[in-house]
């Protein structure tokens, strides 16, 4: 009796917690095919009529198309200065090395609220308008770090012998970047790369803080929570989920699919 | 997981050329000349904006410089029991996804081991809700706690709730909020930490004369610590400043507001940016403090 | 179709190499010239400098001072990619991912050598791995990788092959079925081999020139043959194979031989092959040119005799039985028989005398150190 209690405790556990995580993905799913009058709170009727009109309210369309440019330009640019700093974390000796990891920690260790209110009081002192452009800088900002860590865990599983032996082969130092540190540098890169989009794609609190008159997705949903979320932002939310997990899914295919062929 | 990368990793390689350090130079430098521009004076710029002096034209979100310490006495006085909420809240919840998401680490990492699509799917839930707005994932939990939800009127049958009582606008709500927006953050370390142990030592402790029970407190455990550290710092420090949640646009009530609630309130409502900064100083300066202790005090200095 | 590989390996000089690292010396003013085509062994345990000095001929690490010249050319300034020079790494450093045709073709490719891929199948052919040339490196066996490196940089006809340690990753089985193969590849393409190895027996099957590194200098150089008969100090005396060795003060000297006088025990070695004439002096001698006898025999002074002792250990690796003896007051002597089913039937406990040739005993220029008696 006690024994199989054991055994079916966790899996019993770990199953309703999942259920728990998965409510709400399910609730704002279900809400996108709600028929709305005034608010999309409660569940009234069954209809197609968001998906099919989904840009019916502009707005939405328009803040999720600047939540889209601003996390690929931002990702971008935190994708490039993240990689260089833990190729050179990773690979060279320096002066400063502590200070450099404590630079890179801090803004994983300090609060958005906080980074939005000092970064807002900064463009606030110096006299900078806000916009597009201040969200990409604030979220560059507050992905690096996190492309660093990604990226320098790839970086010390590479042997640097391959790179060693690259010269040996008559390559010189770009070719050996390009032709090897690179393509084996790749799977880390674009992990990073997808982390910093996500990321940026979902910042509400730090974008708040130095957006201006901007929108984005996330600070259009928080505007009209007062009021009620209209059911194209759960159609948004749910389509946006849909081609997320169909990626990871896609990759996760690909690397067993990698690797049972390696065992062949 | 961040915080676990970040401790380990350092070794540099020992066959580094000399003239490495020009080279690491021009590779650090465009991203620490970056964040020495964009987050590390905007810091200072928080300090300097809150010891600002209200302007003498008296306009609304004119401020001069000066060295108002005062300040700070008005922020606390004024807002003591918001940040002291902020604090009990981050606590409880950090708490509670710990509960959760040990055992769902534990699963995964461990007993899910030897069955990589198992694996895989598991994570793929794991990190699920990441690929929806998290406001809009809050959002739905304001329609599962919503008065008319049938949730709600469920607890009110059965008498746990009283008829006129509701969940939305509850502490309850907004530290089930809180808890639920960052359990990806509390799992993923552990995970990681639990993935990398070494089952052998657990046959070992089971070999030496350890009940399950013992092996899991005196072998599993402490090795999965490191996780569970840096999973603890990535659920608490974001908690600690959220204001989603508790805004009464969403879990919140009259009475639920965080310190993160009137940092922006006082930023954007009132333009009072003094005070906006001075509190954010303050929950700064309580998260090192914090932080520090909490790492030294379990024994991963290395951590930093 | 070997052929297409073959070229004309340069010599290479070392002129006074010396390497300095944080905290130690890693080499210590280096001389060193192989010519051209041959097969030279740098032999040492791991520390004494050999990986560096390898290191140093590809451009890899750069030389505190010294200067590294490739027939006849000045390349110490020169980048890895600029010289003629190629490695089989330890572990073979093959890009995992590029297909084992790919890595062959990589160096001619930053050459931008015409028709690439043809050469790096050729190359293939020659190690026999052409029927995996599209296989990723990863779903190769150790051997077969190993093959790949070899033929990754054969196929650039460098004018000197290095070898780092090339077969450490492999059992001994596929190990000594390699050094045949390489061999014969050497030969056949008839490049300057530099080989850096700690494995005593695989240099000498395969080098026609040994050096023997120690401490970051090359303690002795030449045939492995004449290493052996003659080693000149007492870590080449116990590196490359064991040695008995005793040291005492010279007592006579005359046209032929020195004498010394160790313990009581008067050993004799011929003064052609002794560095030493005077003073303190250790002599040695290999084990397996030393017998025992169960009765004091009589014998003329063309031979060593000591003992009695007593034979405190025996082993039994096969091709010989090794015998350690203790003479009292003297100290321990290590005696190979051959294992032809005649040798002398001894029991543990056994007293016996050892004699050897005064011939066979050689006088080496230092006295073993403290260390070194442990080691052996």
């Amino acid at each position: 009796m006690k024994f199989s209690l054991g055994k079916w405790l966790l899996p019993t556990y770990v199953t309703l917690a999942f259920i728990f995580t998965m409510i709400p993905i399910a609730y704002t799913f279900v809400f996108s095919f709600n028929k709305v009058e005034k608010s999309n709170i409660a569940w009234k009727e069954f209809t197609f009529d968001n998906w099919l009109n989904m840009c019916d309210q502009p707005v939405v369309c328009e803040a999720f198309g600047n939540s889209l440019a601003i996390a690929v330009i931002s990702t971008l640019i935190s994708t490039a200065l993240g990689t260089a700093i833990a190729i050179a974390l990773g690979r060279y000796k320096f002066k400063g090395r502590s200070a450099t990891n404590l630079l890179l920690f801090l803004p994983m260790a300090t609060p958005e609220v906080v980074m939005g209110a000092g970064l807002a009081a900064q463009f606030l002192n110096v006299g900078i308008s806000k916009g597009f452009w201040t969200i990409v800088v604030a979220h560059v900002m507050f992905t690096l770090s996190f492309v660093v860590v990604t990226v320098k865990a790839r970086v010390a599983t590479l042997d640097p012998r391959l790179e060693e032996a690259g010269r040996d082969l008559y390559a010189n130092a770009s070719s050996v970047f390009w032709r090897i540190t690179f393509p084996l540098l790749l799977p880390g890169i674009m992990a990073a790369a997808m982390l910093s989009f996500a990321l940026s794609f979902d910042d509400f609190i730090i974008t708040q803080f130095n957006s201006g008159p901007e929108t984005t997705f996330p600070k259009f949903v928080y505007t009209a929570a007062a009021r009620g979320i209209p059911p194209e932002a759960n159609v948004i939310g749910s389509l946006v989920f849909i081609v997320a997990i169909a990626i990871v899914m896609i990759v996760q295919v690909r690397a067993s699919l990698k690797a049972k062929k390696l065992r062949a | 997981m961040a915080f676990v990368a970040l401790g380990q990793g350092s070794a540099g390689n020992s066959s580094a050329p000399k003239k490495a350090s020009r080279v690491a130079f021009i590779l650090l430098a465009p991203g620490m000349i970056y964040l020495g521009l964009f987050f590390l004076t905007p810091l200072v710029s928080l300090v300097i904006t809150s010891l600002k002096t209200a302007s003498f034209t008296g306009e609304i979100g004119m401020y001069d410089y000066g060295f108002q310490v005062s300040n700070y006495a008005y922020a606390l006085d004024q807002y003591l029991p918001q940040i002291t909420r902020s604090f009990i809240y981050a606590l409880i919840a950090t708490l509670m996804a710990l509960l959760i998401s040990y055992p769902i680490a534990y699963f995964i990492g461990v007993k899910a081991r030897n069955k990589p699509i198992l694996q895989a799917f598991l994570l793929t839930l794991v990190i699920a809700p990441f690929f929806i707005s998290f406001l809009l994932r809050t959002f739905a939990w304001k329609q599962i706690f919503s008065n008319e939800s049938p949730a709600t009127q469920f607890l009110q049958s059965i008498g746990v709730l009283a008829p006129d009582q509701y969940v939305i606008g509850s502490s309850f709500a907004v530290i089930a909020g809180l808890t639920y927006n960052f359990i990806p953050f509390m799992t993923l370390p552990i995970y990681t930490s639990l993935e990398r142990l070494d089952t052998r030592l657990v046959e070992a402790g089971a070999d030496l004369y350890a009940t399950p029970v013992q092996t899991f407190w005196k072998v599993t455990f402490p090795l999965s610590l490191p996780g569970v550290i840096s999973g603890t710092l990535l659920t608490f420090i974001p908690i600690s400043g959220d204001y989603v949640s508790a805004s009464r646009d969403f879990l919140g009530g009259s009475d639920t507001a965080m310190i993160g609630n009137v940092v922006e309130s006082n930023f954007f409502r009132i333009q009072d940016y003094p005070t906006a900064s001075a509190l954010s100083v303050m929950l700064m300066a309580a998260i090192v403090v914090l932080v520090s202790v909490y790492v030294r005090k379990s024994g991963t200095e290395e951590l930093l | 179709m070997a052929t297409e590989f073959v070229a004309r390996g340069q010599d290479l000089e070392l002129v006074g190499i010396h390497k300095e690292f944080p905290g130690f010396t890693a080499i210590e003013n280096l001389d060193l010239k192989i010519p051209a085509g041959e097969f030279f062994a740098l032999l040492g345990p791991s520390g004494c400098g050999k990986t560096t000095t390898l290191r140093i001929v590809a451009g890899l690490d750069e030389a505190s001072r010294g200067k590294v010249l490739i027939g006849g050319k000045d390349v110490t300034a020169s980048k890895p990619h600029e010289r003629p020079v190629n490695t089989v790494f330890q572990s073979y450093a093959l890009f995992p991912h590029m297909s084992v045709l790919e890595n062959v073709a990589f160096g001619l490719r930053q050459r931008k050598v015409a028709d690439p891929l043809a050469k790096a199948t050729e190359a293939l052919q020659l190690v026999e791995l052409e029927h995996l040339a599209l296989r990723k490196p990863q779903q190769l066996s150790g051997g077969q990788q190993q093959r790949v490196a070899l033929a990754r940089a054969l196929v650039n006809r460098p004018a000197l092959l290095l070898l780092d340690e090339p077969l450490g990753a492999l059992d001994l089985k596929l190990r000594r079925q390699m050094q045949v193969e390489l061999k014969a590849i050497q030969m056949e393409v008839g490049l300057t081999f530099l080989h850096v190895t700690h494995d005593q027996e695989e240099a000498m099957d395969m080098a026609d020139t040994v050096a023997v590194m120690n401490k970051g200098e090359i303690e002795q150089m030449g045939a492995p043959e004449a290493l052996y008969d003659r080693p000149k100090t007492a870590f080449v005396a116990r590196f490359l194979g064991q040695s008995n060795i005793f040291v005492g003060d010279v007592v006579e000297e005359n046209d032929h031989s020195i004498s010394i006088s160790c313990n009581g025990q008067r050993i004799a070695a011929p003064k052609k092959r002794s560095e030493k004439h005077s003073g303190k002096v250790a002599l040695g001698v290999r084990p397996e040119k030393a017998t025992f006898h169960a009765d004091k025999p009589d014998l003329d002074s063309n031979h060593n005799l000591v003992g009695p002792g007593e034979i405190i250990d025996i082993r039994f690796t096969g091709v010989s039985n090794q015998y350690l003896i203790d003479v009292p007051g003297f100290g321990d002597i290590t005696v190979f028989a051959q294992n032809v089913g005649k040798s002398p039937v001894v029991e543990l406990g056994a007293h016996v005398w050892v004699s050897w040739k005064v011939e066979h005993a050689f006088g080496l220029s230092d006295l073993p150190l403290k260390a070194d008696n442990d080691e052996a």
